[in-house]
């Protein structure tokens, strides 16, 4: 049995009136027939840009969006019917900390972990531990206000962990983080993925992170599921294809026949193109590029093997919003 | 909110509620919860809202100085006094907690409580208590002051455990219902702000010379039974009944809009 299932979910924003009546912004349908399956003991990702309907996604599991239709099962239980159970299955980490910004880090994680549930005593241990495992040791006692982005979104994950759950729900949880903290919240997440068999479904716009840490990842563009498999997987998909970044010193030598060719097929964005070829194509333009007048325009160049980022691209997605740091 | 249709939820896909669901972790308890909020609420109040308390307090002292020349004693003087206590009240209670409630729900913070197993009126019933427990020292301060200022008798001062929870159960249900109900965060400051000046102006001026709406405006606002029942200890001989009679009120206002808010908080939480 899946840990959540998810079928035919959808969710539309109704249009926004302006003021006398004339439409301001058009209905949205932020889910549009998301039909997904998480199994126990998985890093499931959701991948796409801003706007792809991640985080309706996320709050309409968490409980805080009701669905228009469609079916949420989480451990077995109907979250479409008893919204409020998703609080008691699993650690909701959101992306807003409005709630925690005035209290200091211990305070949070500590009355976090009493609202869900825990002793005084326990909760107190938990806290304890939780920081430790964190290092936020040295932040404990300063308020999340005063912390920097990176370590207020660490000491936010630390309120998700403390009170477990067998499954966490992470929206975008690495934020503004410094490698350090990132490698902490991974290194929780293995912890408690081997140790206690819980289960992670994570939202994230991080290539480079979805590739490193994701078991299975599903694509979401605008409202619906486009792909879903391992980031190996996907990547298969557009194995035939490698990517081709060319950057040029001043304008590109459009006069040299070869250079105009590929520039027809390369997506622009300032001096740099992007092209995605089969490998021989590939081989034949760094030729053209690295020889006469072209290579004398040429300032860089990069092959590369294709990343879940030309999966996205090649599976219709919009190119904009993925971040790769 | 739209309610889906049962038959849209039973249809395709692995039957949900089967006997093969997970076991749910036990929900947080009423007065624990409540517990931890309130402190946590108490802790931020006191890193944010110390400066914030001392206008109040400075506020009411002004105004009690200011009415110093207009008023100079008997019944006037004991509404001023009891007036500008109270006031000190309906500034932390119903402004404040106007405005933050109005700021949690705007920047999304509700959803932290939201997904967490805790009651509903643990989260409103803490941060209420916070919010009315951080205006005791600016209240008592205001009333011995006003005391001073006047030649009020100090004796029946011990009044004021009464008059600020219960006064500030009041304000506090009513700001913190306007807060989450307000449909913009702005409006829900300009609610508060509105509530304080109305409490400042019907609680501070003496009743007697009101026109006769503004009158009745008065006996609206909950402040006013707390400020009635303050002033009716400050008389040689106290009316303990009037004073028990509009403390009365003030418990009913209180349960009643901290019910309110309660239910505002559900509403705006499950959006």
């Amino acid at each position: 049995m899946p840990v959540c299932a998810v079928r035919d979910l959808v969710k539309t924003y109704p249009a926004l009136r302006g003021r006398r009546g004339a439409a301001q912004a058009p209905a949205v349908r932020a889910s549009d027939g998301i039909t997904l399956d998480v199994r126990r003991g998985e890093i499931f990702g959701l991948l796409g840009p801003n706007g792809a309907g991640k985080s309706t996604l996320v709050r309409q599991l968490t409980g805080l969006l009701r669905p228009d239709s469609g079916s949420i099962s989480v451990l077995g239980h109907d979250l479409v019917r008893h919204p409020e159970r998703a609080a008691r299955l699993l650690g909701y980490l959101g992306q807003e900390s409005t709630a925690l910004d005035e209290l200091t880090v211990a305070l949070a994680v500590e009355t976090t972990g009493r609202l869900r549930g825990l002793g005084t005593r326990e909760a107190r241990a938990e806290r304890d531990a939780v920081i430790d495992e964190l290092g936020l040791a040295d932040l404990a006692g300063r308020a999340l206000k005063k912390l920097s982005g990176g370590q207020r979104r660490l000491a936010c994950f630390a309120t998700a962990l403390i009170g477990e759950r067998p499954l966490l729900v992470l929206d975008e949880p690495t934020t503004g983080m410094d490698p350090v903290a990132r490698r902490a919240v991974w290194a929780a997440v293995d912890r408690r993925r081997a140790e206690r068999g819980a289960t992670v479904l994570l939202v994230t716009h991080n290539v480079l992170e979805a590739e490193s840490v994701l078991d299975r990842v599903a694509v979401i563009d605008r409202g619906r599921v486009i792909a879903c498999d391992t980031p190996g997987g996907l990547k298969e998909m557009v194995g035939e294809e490698v990517r081709l970044e060319l950057v040029w010193r001043d304008r590109p030598p459009l006069d040299v026949p070869e250079v105009a060719a590929l520039g027809a097929a390369a997506r622009t964005s300032g001096r740099r193109w992007t092209l995605r070829l089969p490998a021989d194509e590939a081989r034949s333009a760094v030729a053209a590029v690295t020889a006469g007048p072209a290579f004398a325009a040429l300032d860089d160049f990069t092959l590369a093997t294709p990343s879940l980022e030309d999966v996205y691209l090649a599976l219709g997605g919009r190119a904009e919003g993925l971040v790769k740091a | 909110m739209s309610v889906v249709p049962a038959q849209a939820v039973a249809g395709a896909g692995p039957r949900p509620d089967d006997g093969r669901a997970a076991p749910l972790a036990p929900r947080a308890r009423l007065l624990p919860a409540l517990a931890a909020v309130y402190r946590a609420q108490l802790s931020r109040a006191r890193v944010a809202r110390i400066p914030l308390l001392f206008v109040a307090t400075f506020q009411s002292v002004g105004i009690m100085v200011l009415l110093r020349g207009v008023v100079s004693g008997g019944d006037p003087a004991r509404s001023v006094v009891s007036g500008s206590a109270v006031l000190v009240v309906a500034f932390v209670a119903l402004n404040l907690l106007a405005q933050y409630f109005g700021q949690l729900r705007a920047g999304g913070g509700l959803d932290h409580y939201a997904t967490l197993p805790v009651p509903p009126a643990a989260v409103v019933l803490g941060a209420a208590g916070a919010y009315a427990s951080f205006t005791v020292p600016g209240t008592v301060v205001t009333a011995v002051v006003g005391c001073l200022l006047f030649q009020l008798p100090m004796a029946h001062l011990w009044v004021l455990a009464a008059v600020v929870p219960l006064s500030g159960a009041a304000l506090s249900g009513l700001g913190a219902a306007l807060g989450l109900l307000a449909p913009r965060q702005e409006l829900a400051t300009l609610c508060g702000q509105l509530g304080m000046s109305a409490a400042l102006l019907l609680g501070v001026l003496p009743a007697g010379r009101m026109p006769e709406a503004i009158g009745w405006a008065r006996d609206l606002l909950p402040s006013t039974y707390g400020v009635e029942a303050l002033a009716h200890s400050f008389a040689p001989r106290p009316d303990w009944f009037a004073v028990c009679a509009d403390l009365g009120v003030c418990a009913a206002v209180g349960v009643l809009s901290l019910a309110v808010a309660t239910w505002a908080y559900r509403r705006a939480a499950a959006r």
